[in-house]
């Protein structure tokens, strides 16, 4: 006659590795027919019933242990429970731990081919903690807060000196050849790369892209403050830096909370210059055109995914141009329509800096003088500045003829652009004012150029198609629209970044993620989940926080 | 300045000691400044009032052996008068397990460091059971000491003269590889030793008896090559010391009163100490850890010099000590590489992929991190002459690093 026995542990968790060799203990002594070791939640509870091995009248929670044996005799049942104690005393001194080192230096002599170093100590500790891990050649991805404004600047600098990523601090999110790190969703792995300023933004885009059908080949986090004007954006421009790099990547996002104009302006430049589609989507910023060149702008987070996930289908037609770029030379936009230059200027503040105008859109846009133009400057000939005691210069071209003549004589000059506003009420013919001042012009200084936007239809007066042409004749190169004027402008000029910094190891990044952890455990657990190499840092304050010696340490460092 | 050159010049000083076990001798012959009322004992200096159980025990046995004094009473009472002497053993160039105590008539080994010269002593191993080192003094107890010091000691001794002295860092080296770590467990170490002195005590010893007797006592004693190992890292770690700048911990030692540092870049005696903990471990059976003597002994110079619990993961077989399995093993070794500036280039481990042992602690990353050094250790009754009790673990207290740290900070101005 076969007896089940069984016992309630309240409260009582273990490991499921020590439940099942305890369960095999028990199978394995004297009279024991079958037994069960579970943790009593209903999934295991239906598994001891499929086994005949629950006891009706049990009452167990899902935090209780619950040990059943059924055996030949009563006799047999209880010594196998009374043996329980013993059993699992013998299993668990048999499951010892994997050792974690205390120090970082310690850590990553156990994994030597570790490159990263995830850090989410208290923000205090957090400076030292990364500078440690730069010294040791590791990338750093920076969850911790807290971390000081100079701390940052300066842990940056000098990982961009030795050719690190410093990703954050406050960087929640970032996926490294396929492995998440700090809070990532799982995204297949794809062509397309990411540089986020933004956590959440990160993860949105990511799965959007996912959920598209596409993946991720690197998403790179930069922390929230690096496009701020004082970091620069070092992080954001390395991190575009490797994906222009990285054969994998054949789109790139470019992600930010609203970014300093200044910065704004660099990181569009350098992405200009990447050769592969970027699609920019800085949140707050106002789109200056929806392309220029490689570079996609778009309005939301959502739109930014599907635009990369087209970019990462279709190769896509990157305008180039032929002649060698004008960068260090500035260009000067006399308008006669405010509209148009307002949108010339809106869309040229993206690549190019400074820029003034006597119609800023921000106060630092702000030209002194009207009658003088500096670095790059745009200005609107028909504001009422210039309208005392003169006709508009869409009726009346002497102002600009003057203008014209006098931007070209400056030697910093490359780039004249102008409008040619048609239509009813207009000049008659203003190609036949304009075209003298272009050829005389280029009589002095062949090589400046002329951009022209033609405002108007095959049926206005002026025979729009016949001031296209004598423009065009005289070398004046034409567009139809602000938006591709600024575009030929932006590649004209914005193409002048360079890499002033030590080259990210592409090669090393391509290795499979391994990485040490400094702080926050489940980090190290999700880690080990994704199938990366890690090892997880026992973390404690300097000199168990004692800060006198902490410091007297720190000045023992060397 | 850079501390982590003079570590480096320290760290490879110890690493380069070159320690040869050269002779058997009289300690009032070749031991520094020793004299005839002179007791050394392990651990930093301690008066009589403040020593623990098994060191007075120690004590009063050297005193019955040396015969100046008839009786335990008398005994005690020449010490009251101040009419003996103590010293730390480690201002001598010697050092003692447990007790440690040393005294004048005393057969010891001489050990010289032919790489850098300095020399140093510990005396003969005596084995299990009751013994001086645990503080036994009894007739048994003293007759095996003088045994020990006249057939033994004289065997050793003339069979030494006949070599050119024994590779004391080359029998360490193979020991490692045969599951030893030269502290607790020193079975193939002794084995070894055996091995090399058996030839030459067959050639001086004429009594076959005597030979026999001799033999059968070193063979049967798995520590006897403790002493010499013992000495061999004292002199490994004596020539680390006094390397201006450097904060490697070159001495670890314990009276049973107190544990005591000294650092290298720190002066000659400058001990740091506080009250020694008592070890926890395994008990005879019969004994507990009520039982248990604190700390004691200086033994952990093996430690000091990067082998002992140090070399833990190449000691499968005493895993029971520190938790039970091989991995418990490893990761008793890989924490140490965390206190420690460097690894050994002549102690490897095989199954850490003959990676060097952690070789010199270094004061500052125990104080940054918190982890004080693992000692093995035997463990003795806290009654004079029970006798060894058990055998564990210990750490010293935390707070003699810290106060080295500061000590350190004050003299290079930090």
């Amino acid at each position: 006659m076969n007896v089940t026995k069984f016992e309630v542990r309240r409260g009582a968790y273990y490991d499921s590795v020590v439940l099942m060799q305890l369960q095999r203990g028990l199978i394995g002594l004297p009279g024991v027919l079958d037994a069960g070791v579970v943790m009593a939640t209903p999934a295991n509870r239906d598994l001891l019933a499929a086994n005949n091995l629950l006891p009706d009248s049990i009452t167990a929670s899902p935090d209780d242990l619950l040990i059943v044996v059924k055996a030949q005799s009563d006799s047999s049942a209880s010594d196998a429970i009374n043996q329980v104690e013993s059993l699992l005393a013998k299993k668990r001194s048999s499951i010892s731990q994997d050792f974690h080192p205390r120090s970082l230096s310690g850590a990553a002599k156990q994994l030597p081919e570790s490159s990263w170093v995830l850090i989410s100590v208290p923000g205090r500790y957090a400076a030292g903690v990364a500078r440690e891990a730069l010294d040791l050649n590791k990338h750093v991805f920076l969850y911790s807060d807290n971390v000081s404004l100079e701390d940052e600047i300066a842990l940056k600098i000098t990982a961009r000196e030795k050719g690190l990523l410093v990703m954050g601090p406050d960087c929640g999110t970032a996926i490294i050849n396929g492995i998440g790190l700090g809070f990532a969703n799982r995204v297949r792995r794809g062509s397309i790369g990411v540089v986020g300023a933004s956590g959440t933004g990160l993860q949105a885009v990511t799965t959007h892209i996912h959920n598209l059908g596409k993946g991720i080949s690197h998403a790179i986090g930069t922390g929230g403050r690096d496009l701020k004007s004082e970091v620069g954006a070092i992080t954001a421009h390395q991190a575009l830096d490797l994906l222009a790099r990285d054969p994998e990547t054949k789109a790139i996002m470019l992600i930010s909370k609203p970014p300093s104009p200044d910065v704004a302006t660099d990181l569009i430049s350098a992405a200009q210059v990447t050769g592969k589609p970027v699609i920019v989507y800085f949140i707050g910023y106002p789109p200056p055109a929806r392309k220029i060149g490689n570079l996609q702008f778009a309005i939301s987070l959502s739109e930014a995914a599907e635009f990369a996930v087209k970019a990462g289908d279709q190769t896509l037609r990157i305008e180039t141009i032929e002649k060698s770029p004008i960068s260090s030379l500035y260009v000067r936009g006399l308008f006669s329509g405010g509209t148009l230059a307002y949108e010339t200027l809106l869309g040229l503040q993206a690549s190019l800096s400074p820029i003034y105008s006597n119609v800023p859109i921000t106060d630092s846009q702000l030209l002194k003088d009207p009658f003088h133009s500096e670095c790059h400057t745009i200005i609107d000939l028909g504001d009422e500045f210039f309208m005392v005691g003169r006709l508009h210069p869409m009726l009346d071209n002497d102002l600009r003829i003057r203008r014209l003549k006098q931007e070209a004589a400056d030697p910093e000059v490359g780039l004249i652009l102008f409008d040619v506003v048609l239509g009813e009420g207009s000049h008659p013919d203003p190609a036949s004012e304009l075209v003298p001042v272009v050829q005389e012009v280029h009589e002095q200084r062949n090589e400046i150029e002329f951009v022209a936007i033609v405002i108007g239809t095959d049926e206005d007066p002026q025979n729009t198609q016949l001031q296209i042409d004598q423009l065009k004749e005289n070398g004046v190169i034409v567009f139809r629209t602000a938006s591709e004027a600024v575009e030929y402008i932006s590649l004209r000029f914005g193409a002048g970044s360079k890499n002033e910094f030590t080259l990210i190891n592409l090669e090393q990044l391509k290795q499979p993620l391994a990485a040490i952890n400094v702080g926050l455990e489940s980090f190290y657990e999700s880690l080990t989940l994704q199938g990366a190499q890690a090892v997880h840092v026992d973390w404690r304050p300097p000199a168990g926080g004692n800060e006198k010696l902490a410091s007297l340490l720190a000045r023992m460092k060397k | 300045m850079d501390i982590d050159n003079a570590n480096q010049t320290a760290a490879n000083r110890l690493m380069e000691a070159r320690p040869i076990l050269k002779s058997v001798a009289t300690a009032r012959d070749v031991i520094p400044g020793m004299e005839d009322n002179l007791f050394l004992h392990a651990g930093p200096p301690i008066e009589w009032a403040r020593m623990s159980g098994p060191l007075r025990g120690a004590i009063i046995g050297a005193m019955l052996f040396e015969g100046i004094a008839k009786s335990d009473a008398e005994a005690t009472s020449m010490v009251e008068r101040g009419e003996v002497e103590f010293d730390s053993c480690h201002h001598h160039g010697a050092v003692g397990p447990m007790a440690g105590v040393i005294s004048a008539s005393m057969k010891v080994y001489m050990v010289e460091n032919v790489e850098h010269g300095n020399k140093s002593f510990s005396n003969l191993n005596e084995g299990y059971g009751k013994v001086l080192r645990y503080g036994a003094y009894s007739d048994d107890v003293l007759k095996k000491l003088r045994w020990m010091n006249d057939v033994l000691g004289t065997a050793l001794a003339d069979a030494l003269a006949q070599s050119n002295g024994i590779d004391l860092r080359a029998l360490i080296a193979e020991a490692l590889h045969m599951g030893d770590e030269g502290h607790n467990r020193n079975k193939a170490g002794s084995l070894i030793y055996l091995k090399l002195i058996s030839p030459l005590i067959a050639k001086v010893v004429k009594n076959d008896a005597v030979e026999s007797e001799v033999l059968q006592f070193i063979g049967d004693n798995a520590l006897s090559v403790l002493n010499p190992v013992m000495a061999a890292c004292k002199a490994m770690t004596d020539a680390a010391h006094g390397v201006d700048g450097s904060t490697l911990v070159t001495t670890m030692a314990r009276n049973g009163t107190d544990f005591g540092i000294r650092v290298s870049g720190l002066g000659e005696k400058q001990w740091f100490t506080a009250p020694a903990e008592i070890p926890v471990g395994l008990f005879f059976s019969g004994f507990s850890q009520d039982d248990a003597n604190p700390d004691i002994g200086d033994s952990s110079i093996t430690e000091t010099a990067g082998i002992g619990a140090f070399a833990m993961a190449t000691a499968p077989a005493i895993v029971t000590f520190v938790g039970g399995t091989p991995k418990d093993a490893m990761n008793a070794t890989l924490e140490m590489y965390e206190i420690t500036f460097a690894e050994s280039k002549f102690f490897t481990m095989p199954s850490l992929d003959f990676r060097g042992t952690p070789t010199g602690i270094d004061l500052r990353k125990v104080v940054e991190l918190g982890i004080t050094p693992r000692i093995n250790t035997g463990i003795a009754h806290k009654n004079a002459g029970v006798g060894q009790v058990g055998a564990g673990l210990v750490r010293p207290p935390l707070k003699i690093f810290e106060d080295a740290l500061v000590a350190f900070a004050e003299k290079y101005n930090l």
